[in-house]
C-alpha cells in the first residue's frame, strides 16, 4: 500500500475536530478526519448511562449549526450528543474515516508522516483533536487496596447495578465525583465522598442557569493570554454541576442531605487503611470563597449592564456545612467498603504522538493550540484559548483562531 | 493603587525562584535538619543550623538552640516547651508566613496578624490509659486576627490561600512516611 498524500490531517471525530474540518473546508485545504471509532466516539463508549451534559441545550452551538429542539434550557442524553455530533458531520460533510486508528505522528521534511491501522498518509500540517480525556487517572496508590474491594473508573462505571452490594467510597469531587456519588447512593448504598479541591457551583442564580452568567458576563471569553495562572486554570477540575430535568444543584450540601459521608482527600494507603487529609475544612471554604467571588462576578456585571431589574436579587448559597469531625482513616479490610471508584480525572493519551512536544508531565506544549512544531496543532483542550474551550460551544473560536494560523502556516505567512 | 504596599515580604524573588525551579527540580529539593541530644529526665536540647537546598549545603546564619522537656504537672522540670507544642509553634509561624506572602503578593497591606493556637490533646493515649485514644492530637484550632487593608472575604481567602500552600498545615493534616532508625 502506498502513502497517500494530503495538506492535513485532523485526528479525531468529536466535535472539535469536525469543527476543524468545518473550518479547513471554508478554507479549501483538503484534509481528512482520522477517527479510531465512530463519530463522537467517547461519548459512545466511555460515559455512563445517566450522564446529561452539563451545558443547557441553548449552549450547544457549532460552526454553522446549532441545537433547534423545543427544550432550549434542557440538557442533551448521552445519546442526544452524539446525535448531535453525528447530525453535525453530517451537516459540514466532514472527510470522516472511521475505523481508523492512528499509531503514530512522526516529523518529516515538509511536514508529517502519519501511520494509521488503515495505512500510510503524509502532510503538511496535523490537528490534534483527540479530546483531553482518553485515560482515567488513578493515584498510585490504588495498587495497595485490598484485593476483594472492587476498583472501577469511570471509563468502565454505566451505573450503581454494577457495583457489589455495600458500602462505597467515591474518590474525587469534580462534576464525575458527585454525580457518581449521588446515583450511587440512591441505589441505597453508604457512600462515602473523598473531597480535595473543588468546584463549587449553583445549577441557577438569579432565576437563570449559572452557565448562562457564565457565558453572559464574559467569563467563558476570558483568553488564555489574560490569565495569570494558566497552569492552574487548565488543571482546575470541572464545576459541581449535574444536567438534570428539575435543575437541581448538587453541591456538597446536597450529598450530604442525601446521606453521603465526607471526608477529606484521600492521601494513601497504609496497612490496609485508606488515611484522608485532616484539610477538609480548608478546601470546602477555598471553594465557597472563590463561589462567593464568582457570583460577584456576575453581580457586578448585571447592575453594570443594568439588568437587575430583569432578574431576581442577588443571593448566596448555604456555605458548606462542614462536617464535625471527618473519618481521617478507613479500615478497608473490614468490609465497610465493597467497592472504590476513582474519580479522580482524566488525561489525554499521546502515546501515538512521536514528535517531542510534551512537557515533563506528559501534555502537550502549547500556546493557544499552536504546538510547538511548525505545522502542528491542538484543539479541545482545557483552557486552550479560553475559559469555554472544552465545552461543546467553546470550540468554534477555538478552531477558527487556530484553523486561520493554520492557513498562514501553510501560505507560508508564519512558521 | 497609589500606596506601595509592604509587607517586607520579597514576592519578586519568589515568583522568580518559582519559575526556575519549574526547569531545575532537582534545585528544589531541601532536607531540613535538626539535632539533639539528651540531657536528663525528658530535657532534650535540639540545634538547628544547616541545611541542603538549591544543590548544595546551606547555613542559617545563626544557630538555633530550643529546650524540650514537660511542664511539672507531668513530673518533669519544664526546662522548654513541650516537643507536641513545638507542632504549633510551626503551623502558627509557616501559616503567617503564608499570609504575609499572599497579601503582599494580592497588593494587601497588613497592619497586625495574630494567631492564637490550640490543640486539643488527650493524654491517656501517651500514658497508655486507653488504647482508643490516638497519641497526638485530636483537633487543632488556629485563630486569626488581622488588621489590614482589605474586606472581610478577602482577609478570609488570604488565610485559605496560606493553608493551601503551607508546608506544616500539610505535614499535620496529611500522612508522611517516618523512617526512624538506630545508627
Amino acid at each position: 500500500m502506498g502513502v497517500e498524500n494530503l495538506t492535513t490531517v485532523v485526528i479525531g471525530a468529536g466535535h472539535a475536530g469536525l469543527a476543524a474540518s468545518h473550518f479547513l473546508s471554508a478554507a479549501s485545504i483538503d484534509h481528512v478526519v482520522l477517527e479510531r471509532g465512530e463519530v463522537a466516539n467517547s461519548w459512545r463508549r466511555e460515559r455512563w448511562d445517566s450522564l446529561r451534559l452539563l451545558t443547557p441545550n441553548w449552549c450547544s452551538r457549532l460552526p454553522g449549526y446549532r441545537y433547534d429542539g423545543p427544550d432550549p434550557d434542557g440538557y442533551m442524553t448521552v445519546a442526544e450528543v452524539i446525535e448531535f455530533i453525528d447530525r453535525f458531520a453530517t451537516v459540514c460533510r466532514a472527510p470522516v474515516r472511521t475505523g481508523t486508528a492512528v499509531t503514530s505522528v512522526r516529523r518529516v521534511d515538509g511536514g508529517y508522516h502519519v501511520t494509521t491501522s488503515q495505512g500510510e498518509l503524509r502532510c503538511r500540517s496535523v490537528v490534534i483533536a483527540s479530546g483531553a480525556c482518553n485515560r482515567p487517572v488513578v493515584p498510585p496508590f490504588a495498587e495497595a487496596i485490598p484485593p476483594f474491594i472492587e476498583q472501577i473508573t469511570p471509563f468502565d462505571y454505566r451505573g450503581p447495578s454494577q457495583l457489589p452490594e455495600g458500602g462505597v467510597l467515591v474518590v474525587g469531587a469534580s462534576a464525575t465525583g458527585v454525580q457518581l456519588a449521588d446515583e450511587i447512593r440512591r441505589s441505597g448504598r453508604p457512600v462515602i465522598l473523598s473531597v480535595g479541591e473543588h468546584v463549587r457551583m449553583p445549577r441557577t442564580y438569579r432565576g437563570r442557569d449559572v452557565l448562562w452568567w457564565m457565558d453572559a458576563a464574559g467569563v467563558w471569553d476570558q483568553r488564555h493570554d489574560e490569565i495569570e495562572d494558566l497552569n492552574r486554570a487548565r488543571r482546575l477540575p470541572s464545576p459541581q454541576l449535574i444536567g438534570s430535568p428539575e435543575r437541581r444543584t448538587l453541591d456538597l450540601n446536597a450529598l450530604m442531605d442525601a446521606g453521603v459521608e465526607l471526608v477529606g482527600r484521600m492521601a494513601v494507603v497504609r496497612d490496609g487503611r485508606a488515611l484522608f487529609s485532616g484539610g477538609l475544612r480548608n478546601v470546602l471554604s477555598l471553594a465557597d470563597l472563590k463561589l462567593g467571588r464568582l457570583l460577584t462576578t456576575f453581580d457586578e456585571w448585571a447592575t453594570e449592564k443594568g439588568i437587575d431589574g430583569e432578574v431576581p436579587p442577588p443571593e448566596r448559597p448555604e456555605p458548606t456545612r462542614v462536617p464535625a469531625s471527618p473519618r481521617l482513616q478507613i479500615d478497608l479490610t473490614r468490609g465497610e467498603i465493597r467497592s472504590i471508584v476513582w474519580a479522580t480525572g482524566f488525561r489525554p493519551d499521546y502515546e501515538w504522538l512521536d514528535v517531542p512536544v510534551l512537557d515533563a508531565k506528559g501534555q502537550l506544549r502549547h500556546d493557544g493550540g499552536v504546538v510547538d512544531s511548525p505545522g502542528l496543532y491542538a484543539l479541545g483542550l482545557p483552557v486552550l484559548r479560553r475559559r469555554k474551550s472544552t465545552f461543546i460551544h467553546g470550540i468554534e473560536d477555538d478552531a477558527r483562531e487556530v484553523i486561520d494560523h493554520l492557513v498562514g502556516y501553510l501560505a507560508g505567512r508564519v512558521n | 493603587m497609589t500606596t506601595t504596599v509592604d509587607n517586607g515580604v520579597n514576592v519578586k524573588a519568589l515568583l522568580d525562584a518559582r519559575e526556575a525551579l519549574k526547569a531545575a527540580p532537582e534545585a528544589a529539593q531541601f532536607k531540613w535538619r535538626v539535632t539533639s541530644t539528651w540531657n536528663r529526665g525528658v530535657h532534650t536540647t535540639v540545634r538547628v543550623k544547616d541545611f541542603f537546598g538549591l544543590g548544595q549545603e546551606q547555613s542559617h546564619k545563626t544557630e538555633s538552640v530550643f529546650q524540650a522537656d514537660h511542664p511539672e504537672v507531668f513530673a518533669a522540670d519544664d526546662n522548654g516547651i513541650t516537643p507536641i507544642e513545638y507542632l504549633l509553634v510551626g503551623l502558627a509561624s509557616c501559616l503567617t508566613a503564608g499570609i504575609a506572602s499572599v497579601a503582599q503578593n494580592r497588593g494587601i497591606q497588613l497592619r497586625s496578624v495574630e494567631a492564637t493556637v490550640e490543640g486539643s490533646h488527650d493524654i491517656r493515649g501517651i500514658l497508655g490509659a486507653d488504647s482508643d485514644v490516638r497519641n497526638g492530637y485530636n483537633d487543632i484550632t488556629v485563630t486569626f486576627r488581622i488588621d489590614a487593608d482589605a474586606s472581610r472575604e478577602e482577609i478570609e481567602a488570604l488565610v485559605a490561600q496560606s493553608q493551601k500552600r503551607s508546608a506544616v498545615f500539610d505535614a499535620l493534616t496529611n500522612p508522611t512516611n517516618v523512617t526512624v532508625q538506630v545508627a
